[in-house]
């Protein structure tokens, strides 16, 4: 049975779950990402509860939406976000980044067959969508495809390669969303390599472009809703967030890119997630 | 007593031409057929599967590495994509993407590459795609062919498109000799022995496989017993017939237009070495060649007949006695 609708309020809780499962999972790994993790959190729980046609009793459905998480090293968020709607078990979470786990380091088909695409290596998510929706459009499948990238990964020339495809071939049944944390490995983005502004890059490249709060789950919803209304064109949605989202010491703080808490840590920011 | 099989090397069209024609043919068979081009579509023929299924058709733009990404995204959905440019393009360029996107995961997409090896010509170095066997051999999962002729590249191109799983091919600009008569059955991984000898194993790929036929004429006049075989499937390697010939002939030459490092023939050695431990010798590329008329690279840089009968002798000399 098709994925059934929550409300926004079943959104709150459901993010506060989801933000200590990514906290629990990270920690007993010892490794991963937390701050990219905890930033998609809303986009995430708002594509899975709200927008997206899916099933998770029937993952191949061949007429389901698709989500690529083209930041593959944000898996833990996609992870607790499918296990909230059944794709997984909960319980295993922990097992993340173990030897046999589903819950690989980056998302892997092999290990975990519901996922819509093995990825790690950035800068191939939009691609993979544009390809599944070329597919959808050539059957006549109302299918979607919504692809995450991360601020820093639109570096990748790549991603421009793909835009330009999409605007061209008036794609409109593809959305690209930013999670426009302003981290990525190194520092923060303006001082790595400014990909500001970068609403005006997509809208260049002849896409629909919606900038909002991405911890707004409400405007996202709206966003989500203006996504699939809109004819001829994509639409990529600039999601403005903040990395570590949820965990004080870990909010706009670099060092929270790729590292994982310690067993202190853990217990903190745990607390804070009460 | 020589083979007395006599090769009449007629000039058929070129292999990337009988790939357009074999990509059309796919598409009228399976509607799930689709294909993706950079830019390139005149000079890889996938302009005849365009005029025939517009629809199906996707103009990628000079934008190799989204190209080969589209493709594994249609192949999540189920589709049959061939994506193809020449080889130095979509190898090189796509080469992070056949490894992540299609590679590792084990989607069903078909890379196809023209325009291989030096006889492209006067474009030079730049366009020569001399390291594609390796880069594609390293690739785990992807079955690897390289045709000889029209007839092998009809037949095994649409053994591609039957198989579920990643390919690629590796065709070629120049008109090619046909080996092949049109009633030849084809399988992905089995090599064809196209001439018996008992002195020497010519073991060859793509358009070196006439030459070594040629070659073979040469030997055979000396006296020499040569046994020719063509591996249209560089990856997986026919292990048995490398077996066989190693014990039946006791010495191999392999002959291909493309590096030496990582290419066919030390692929083959391992085999070799595994199975049944012989003397070899190899005829390849060892560096990057220049703009010259194709007839004028292969005699420089060591691809004609003459160098295969050459390494036949070479080898021979270091045969046990």
């Amino acid at each position: 049975m098709q994925q059934q609708q929550k409300s926004l309020d079943e959104l709150t809780v459901m993010a506060k779950r989801v933000r200590r499962a990514i906290i629990e999972m990270i920690g007993a790994a010892g490794s991963g990402h937390p701050g990219g993790s905890l930033s998609a959190v809303e986009v995430l729980l708002t594509l899975y509860f709200r927008t997206m046609r899916h099933d998770p009793a029937n993952p191949k459905w061949k007429d389901r939406d698709r989500f690529i998480l083209s930041k593959g090293h944000a898996s833990p968020v996609l992870y607790a976000v499918m296990a909230e709607a059944g794709y997984c078990p909960a319980d295993k979470l922990n097992t993340f980044r173990k030897l046999g786990s589903m819950y690989q380091g980056h998302p892997d088909v092999r290990f975990f067959p519901a996922l819509e695409a093995s990825t790690g290596s950035l800068g191939e998510g939009v691609s993979l969508a544009l390809g599944m929706a070329l597919a959808a459009r050539l059957d006549g499948s109302p299918a979607r495809s919504y692809a995450m990238l991360g601020d820093g990964e639109i570096q990748e020339g790549q991603v421009w390669e793909g835009a330009m495809f999409a605007g061209y071939h008036k794609i409109d049944n593809v959305v690209a969303i930013v999670d426009s944390n302003r981290i990525q490995l190194d520092g923060f983005v303006k001082d790595i390599m400014e990909i500001e502004p970068i609403v005006d890059k997509w809208r260049s490249f002849g896409w629909h472009v919606i900038d909002v709060d991405g911890h707004n789950l409400a405007a996202l919803d709206a966003a989500f809703q203006e996504a699939a209304a809109t004819n001829g064109k994509p639409t990529a949605i600039i999601a403005r967030t903040i990395k570590g989202k949820g965990v004080s010491f870990m909010e706009n703080n670099p060092k929270f890119h790729g590292t994982a808490p310690t067993p202190d840590e853990v217990k903190r920011a745990l607390q804070e997630l009460q | 007593m020589a083979a007395t099989t006599k090769f009449e090397l007629k000039l058929g069209m070129a292999t990337r031409e009988a790939f357009g024609k074999a990509l059309v043919a796919l598409g009228k068979e399976n509607r799930d057929v689709v294909v993706c081009d950079a830019d390139l579509s005149k000079s890889t023929f996938t302009s005849l599967f365009h005029n025939e299924f517009p629809d199906r058709f996707f103009s990628c733009g000079i934008a190799e590495a989204n190209m080969v990404a589209i493709g594994a995204g249609l192949a999540y959905a189920g589709k049959i994509p061939f994506v193809a440019s020449f080889s130095s393009f979509v190898m090189n360029k796509g080469f992070e993407q056949l490894r992540c996107a299609v590679a590792y995961p084990g989607v069903n997409l078909k890379a196809v590459g023209t325009h291989s090896g030096i006889s492209i010509g006067e474009d030079g170095p730049s366009q020569m795609s001399i390291e594609e066997t390796a880069l594609a051999c390293s690739l785990p999962g992807f079955i690897v062919l390289s045709p000889a002729d029209e007839v092998s590249t009809m037949a095994l191109i649409r053994a591609a498109g039957h198989h579920v799983g990643p390919v690629f091919a590796r065709t070629g600009r120049m008109k090619a000799p046909i080996i092949y008569s049109a009633d030849q059955k084809f399988e992905m991984g089995k090599a064809i022995q196209l001439i018996d000898g008992s002195d020497v194993t010519i073991m060859a790929t793509g358009l070196l496989v006439a030459e070594s036929i040629r070659a073979q004429e040469t030997l055979a006049a000396e006296g020499i017993s040569a046994r020719v075989i063509d591996f249209h499937t560089i990856k997986p390697l026919d292990r048995d017939i490398i077996r066989k010939a190693a014990a039946e002939t006791g010495a191999i030459v392999v002959a291909e237009e493309h590096l030496v490092d990582g290419g066919l023939g030390v692929r083959i050695a391992q085999v070799v070495a595994e199975t049944h431990p012989c003397v070899m010798e190899f005829v390849g590329l060892t560096g990057y060649a220049e703009s010259a008329t194709p007839e004028q690279l292969l005699d420089k840089y060591g691809m004609l007949a003459r160098d295969v009968a050459a390494a036949a002798r070479k080898v021979l000399a270091r045969k046990p006695k």
